[in-house]
């Protein structure tokens, strides 16, 4: 019994329904050690922490700590037996101030503010984090809210640390500072988890690595003694440079043109600014940035669900002219023969209809077509039974509610429906969030072959490598603002990720 | 190996794939005979045998021919009225302003019946009545899905609202302008051309109210309205994304509610008082919303929930004369259908797991 | 200046109603639950309350009878009577996690039932009529203040003369107001209502906070009912006058903004639009049109509010959702 050890989980199973998220897992977990959780989208990372943090129970298996069988029934008994868990998406309470949310739930704690604060400022010091206690959560940047829930944590006595993908809403130097932070736990011997896909951050940061893969556990590594290329080996299974077929379509021409694009939200806060750029049929552009750098927005408003504020977007018809598509909605748009199909990020709160099955979804591009009242379920239902099968969707019927089935399959349905309205442009919003591999290069061929009649598609991804090898080009935006657009055929990681934190990339900040 | 049984959870809950439809109605039709049993407690209480208050109930409502027409008198209006909401509610529009789009109703045909009715033949009149009353109760819908779908004003507070504030305008018309003999606060009764024509002993009103079910179930399940209707109720985003106008969605279909709500009230004054007074609704536009969930917005269920409750009405005022129990006692029972029926879709969407017995763990343990 | 301050002494007396109903379901909302059943709460409150003081003063004798248990036998009565419906709303929907709307929908109509029902059963099984004694309806109509507080001009009419209900309304709406913002319990119900998830994941038992809170919260608006048929409604039961008090309470909860001291004023001046056709006439209107005005009031500032757009002045946010951890 190595008395190092932290926590020990042993042949861990949880089962969405059918879906098996965990199968059969071990983990153990060390003191003044930090362990990087790495694996693909949907590898079962988060379910086996939340499993740590009561927010979900195991159908089998048994977590021990210090060697005796623990049951974690709630978050609470979590906290009692010194697990803390930072979750992707901060649960903090918006109107509260920080102060609020670190006592949050704490059994024996006046509201005395002043002992808080003193006891913050304590933690604060000790591992140099920089929080104001009576700030509102609403006024705070992602990493002030970040540094909050730490604090949180902390506060309770958590010896056991885990963090749900710490960095993909922070910029480099608040990663940076978040690693000096975590270090500083590690010395002071606190046991520390975070849960990443990336690989770089990996090795900069951890002990050992402990490798998911589709919800199996593969195997623990030490840091010093492995490489990316292994590690990744681990996560995918088999070592792939991703070779996703990139063929060049030669005929090339201009489709959408937008120009000083701006975008405002409901308080008032820039989302885009001034983007300008142009896609082209035949050519696969994709758009990188960290996670919320105005993505949504971009594609939104060219649909005509965002409001635009400022500047044009133009589709180009194959005889060359040009169509204002600024103020149209998205109905508008469809009716002046512009053939554009979107698909978004929420699948099923957006793009899908959860209650209907494939017929009823493939109604929701149709449904106002033909003349008349009466809705025309025929050729829907030819559509549905041709998406099914051509793209070999997993459902019982085409009536089956699309909702109970697995991600895959929804994307799948999804994707057939607007390729098949043969579209000029597609546009897709992190397509393969989620899905397993086979989906995934499924997906890519749909995008490709769609290139190749001509079609302009525009691929708002996370993954870097696979922006890099599937598209044409890649837009990256910054802030609501265009970096830059680079070759993806010679373009680098580095240079990307370098212009995803800074407005024009390494030039502009050399500059500076 | 006994600390880990005691850790596990005596019950967890988790979410169900699916079910068997024929599981699904079991479930269904047994928690209506819970409430039914549960529906006894009362009558038990207050020191009645309750078979035999049901007894009395099922033959105050069907035991005569007299008695049915009565029951099924009751049941044209909540089964019209479940109609007009079933759009709402599928379209997650809590639309509880029915009373005041009946009322609405009833006041514009009140207003033709009352004024034209020596200028025109009956036929023509009745018609006008009835378009008259379609568009009073479809504005009286439309106005709050104006705002709920300009600021998102909370609907459920506003139509009901317009409840009261129709039903005020009627107490001043029977005290006002409208008054019949003075100082009688009623509005006289309507000239014989302002009535509904008899079918089958009848007002014919059950004939519309028919020809509305048939309406409104092409219209839920065949046409591009009732296509958006479901899309939004599943995700306002989504109906956006399928470039759908929800606010204009939202207010065709509540003035389209409203104005089946209207043809109600213009059915009550014409067909069932013959005249116009502030309880004209009675209700209805409240336990229709019990028809309507009960039924699971199906415009054929509509007909049999709806005969059901008006018999559990007209059956509780048979008991109140017979037995001396309030005829409240209806809306207890309807209160507890309505409480079963929600309770029970928990079994429905959702599985009970429960700790294996020890036996079962040391074997999974071994 | 008389007529004013019958005015608002009329206001007061109907406001404490609005009250009770009012500050019961703004417990309940912080905790994420939207109870439409208040009418049906205040139905039950009210029978059942004057049932307590009734059977009270029938078993004790009209002459032994005390106004002070009667009171409090009443409170009693009334807040059980809601809290009793209100967790039959909470099982539904919070343990089996029922649409909110329906739920409470189902509960007005049963309220009502049960409320009406009760009233009903007893005038008859009395022979006719329930009424209480005169000493008694003294009792629950008089103020707590000595007469010389009373006697004060102007403001010992406005300030002391008011029935004990409205003491007590305002000292549970200060009571609530310290609550919500001082105590620990009160912050930790506010995030419940917030945001169950976060509490969850605080270690906050999210269940317990919105049973208490809801089953409390009913109880709480159920003496509304109760004191406008021991006070208003001259101690017998009458369930016209009743019938869309509970909507207006939960219509109110907007107009507070979800907050107690706003409720203090917000009831009175309800109050004073519920009866203003009795106490001001104005000669265009005719009364029954003069009725709706709390009506149309209400439609005017649920419009208005719903167009403001300010962070602090929002409802709990997760008001209306049921919580399950696992949803995925």
């Amino acid at each position: 019994m190595n008395s190092n050890i932290a926590i020990e989980m042993r042949g861990i199973t949880k089962r969405f329904g059918k879906v098996v998220a965990n199968d059969s897992i071990d983990l153990i977990i060390k003191k003044g050690e930090i362990l990087s959780l790495l694996g693909e989208n949907g590898s079962g990372k988060t379910t086996l922490m939340n499993m740590l943090a009561g927010i979900y129970q195991p159908d089998e298996g048994q977590i021990f700590a210090e060697g005796e069988p623990l049951t974690i029934r709630s978050p609470k008994d979590a906290y009692e037996c010194g697990i803390g868990m930072i979750h992707q998406h901060y649960k903090l309470v918006d109107v509260f101030t920080a102060a609020q949310n670190i006592v949050l739930g704490l059994k024996d704690e006046k509201l005395d503010l002043k002992t808080i604060n003193s006891k913050v400022k304590e933690i604060c010091d000790r591992y140099s984090f920089i929080i104001d206690p009576s700030m509102k959560i609403y006024d705070m940047s992602v990493s002030q809210k970040q540094t909050v829930e730490i604090v949180k944590v902390l506060y309770r006595g958590a010896d056991i640390l885990i963090l749900d993908e710490p960095t993909a809403v922070l910029t480099p130097q608040e990663t940076e500072k978040l690693f000096t932070v975590l270090r500083n736990m590690r010395a002071d011997g606190k046991a520390i988890v975070i849960i990443t896909h990336k690989l770089n951050e990996v090795m900069a940061i951890s002990d050992e690595v402990a490798v998911l893969r589709k919800g199996k556990y593969i195997g623990t590594v030490k840091t010093c003694e492995t490489s990316p290329q292994a590690l990744t080996d681990m996560m995918v299974g088999h070592a792939v440079t991703l070779n996703i077929d990139r063929p060049k379509y030669d005929s090339q021409f201009p489709r959408l043109k937008v120009e000083g694009l701006t975008c405002v939200d409901d308080e008032g806060i820039t989302k885009l600014d001034g983007v300008t750029f142009t896609a082209k049929g035949g050519e696969i552009l994709g758009v990188a940035g960290i996670a919320g750098s105005g993505q949504k927005e971009l594609l939104e408003s060219i649909t005509g669900l965002y409001p635009i504020k400022q500047g044009t977007v133009d589709f180009v018809t194959d005889e060359g002219k040009e169509k204002n598509l600024v103020g149209l909605t998205p109905m508008q748009i469809r009716k002046t023969g512009v053939g554009m199909a979107f698909v978004p990020e929420d699948r099923l709160g957006m793009g899908l209809v959860g209650s209907m099955g494939m017929t009823g979804n493939m109604m929701l591009r149709s449904w106002k077509k033909g003349k008349g009242v009466f809705l025309n379920r025929k050729s829907p239902e030819e559509l549905a039974k041709k998406v099914w099968d051509e793209l070999e969707v997993v459902t019982p019927s085409t009536s089956f509610p699309v909702r109970r089935l697995s991600g895959g399959n929804v994307q799948k349905v999804l994707v057939g429906r607007e390729i098949a309205s043969l579209p000029k442009i597609l546009m897709t919003a992190y397509p393969v969030r989620g899905l397993d591999i086979n989906t995934s290069y499924a997906i890519y061929n749909l995008l490709t072959e769609q290139k190749m009649n001509g079609v302009s598609v525009i691929f708002v991804g996370e993954d870097l490598d696979v922006l890099l090898e599937l598209c044409d080009r890649i837009l990256v935006l910054c802030g609501g603002k265009v970096s830059g657009i680079v070759d993806a055929r010679t373009a680098t990681k580095e240079e990307i990720g370098f212009m995803m934190t800074t407005v024009g990339g390494k030039e502009a900040a050399d500059v500076q | 190996m006994s600390s880990e049984t005691v850790n596990i959870p005596f019950v967890r809950l988790a979410k169900r794939e699916s079910m068997d439809p024929r599981k699904v109605w079991a479930i269904r039709i047994g928690s209506i005979v819970i409430a039914i049993l549960l529906g006894m407690l009362p009558m038990f209480i207050t020191g009645n045998n309750p078979f035999k208050a049901y007894q009395i109930i099922i033959s105050g409502a069907l035991g005569k021919p007299i008695y049915i027409k009565q029951t099924i008198k009751i049941a044209i209006p909540l089964l019209g009225c479940a109609l007009a909401i079933a759009p709402c509610f599928k379209m997650r529009f809590w639309n509880i302003g029915a009373e005041g789009q009946i009322t609405a109703g009833a006041i514009a045909a009140s207003y033709f019946a009352l004024n034209w009715y020596d200028k025109v033949p009956s036929f023509v009149l009745l018609a006008i009545m009835f378009i008259a009353a379609t568009i009073a109760g479809g504005i009286w819908g439309l106005i709050p899905a104006f705002f709920k779908a300009k600021w998102n004003t909370n609907e459920t507070l506003f139509t009901l609202m317009m409840n009261y504030i129709i039903i005020g305008i009627v107490s001043w018309l029977q005290g006002g302008p409208w008054e019949g003999r003075k100082g009688s606060q009623i509005i006289p009764m309507f000239n014989d051309s302002a009535r509904l024509p008899v079918v089958f002993g009848i007002h014919c009103g059950w004939i519309i109210v028919l020809v509305l079910v048939i309406l409104m179930h092409i219209y839920m399940n065949y046409t591009k309205h009732g296509y958006e209707i479901a899309v939004i109720g599943d995700s306002e985003n989504t109906a956006r994304y399928a470039g759908m106008n929800v606010g204009r969605i939202m207010m065709r279909t509540m003035f389209l509610s409203g104005g089946i709500c209207g043809i109600i009230g213009f059915i009550v004054v014409t067909g069932a008082n013959h005249t116009l007074y502030n309880g004209v609704a009675n209700g209805v536009g409240f336990t229709s919303i019990t028809v309507a969930w009960l039924s699971q917005l199906n415009a054929f269920a509509m007909i049999l929930i709806s005969i059901m409750l008006a018999i559990l009405t007209k059956g509780s005022n048979t008991l109140q004369t017979k037995l001396k129990v309030p005829a409240s006692i209806s809306d207890i029972v309807i209160g507890i259908l309505l409480f079963c029926m929600l309770s029970c879709e928990f079994f429905i969407n959702y599985k009970l797991i429960f700790r294996p017995r020890k036996t079962e763990i040391k074997e999974a343990s071994v | 200046m008389s007529a004013l301050i019958a005015l608002v002494v009329a206001a007061v007396t109907f406001g404490t109603v609005l009250m009770f109903g009012t500050l019961g379901e703004i417990l309940t909302e912080k905790s994420g639950n939207l109870n439409l059943g208040v009418e049906g709460i205040m139905y039950m409150g009210g029978a059942f309350g004057l049932a307590g003081a009734f059977y009270y003063e029938k078993i004790v004798g009209e002459a032994a009878s005390s106004g002070f248990v009667a009171i409090i036998l009443a409170i009693l009565a009334a807040f059980l009577a809601g809290a009793v419906a209100s967790a039959i709303y909470g099982f539904i929907t919070i343990t089996l996690r029922a649409n909110q709307n329906v739920t409470g929908l189902a509960l007005t109509i049963f309220g009502t039932g049960i409320g009406q029902f009760t009233g009903e059963f007893m005038r008859v099984k009395e022979g006719g009529f329930v009424a209480l004694s005169n000493h008694l309806k003294d009792a629950f109509s008089s103020t707590i203040f000595p007469d010389f507080l009373k006697n004060i001009p102007v403001i010992g009419k406005m300030l002391f003369s008011h029935n004990f209900f409205f003491y007590l309304a305002l000292i549970l709406a200060l009571a609530m107001h310290f609550f919500f913002s001082r105590t620990k319990t009160g912050l930790y119900l506010r995030a419940v209502g917030e945001s169950p998830s976060t509490a969850d994941a605080a270690g906050i038992n999210t269940t317990k906070y919105k049973y208490l809170a809801t089953i409390i919260g009913g109880g709480i608006s159920a003496i509304g009912g109760m004191v406008y048929i021991v006070t208003t409604a001259g101690c017998v039961w009458n369930h016209s006058g009743l019938s869309g008090v509970g909507w207006l309470a939960v219509a109110l909860v907007i107009f507070c903004m979800w907050r107690p001291l706003n409720a203090i004023w917000g009831s009175v001046l309800f109050g004073a639009l519920m009866i203003m056709y009795l106490r001001v006439r104005i000669i265009f209107i005719p009364t029954e049109i003069y009725k709706i005005l709390p009506y149309v009031v209400t439609v005017i500032v649920l419009v208005i509010s719903s167009m403001r757009n300010n962070k602090e002045k929002q409802p709990p946010a997760s008001l209306g959702v049921n919580y399950f951890r696992e949803e995925r």
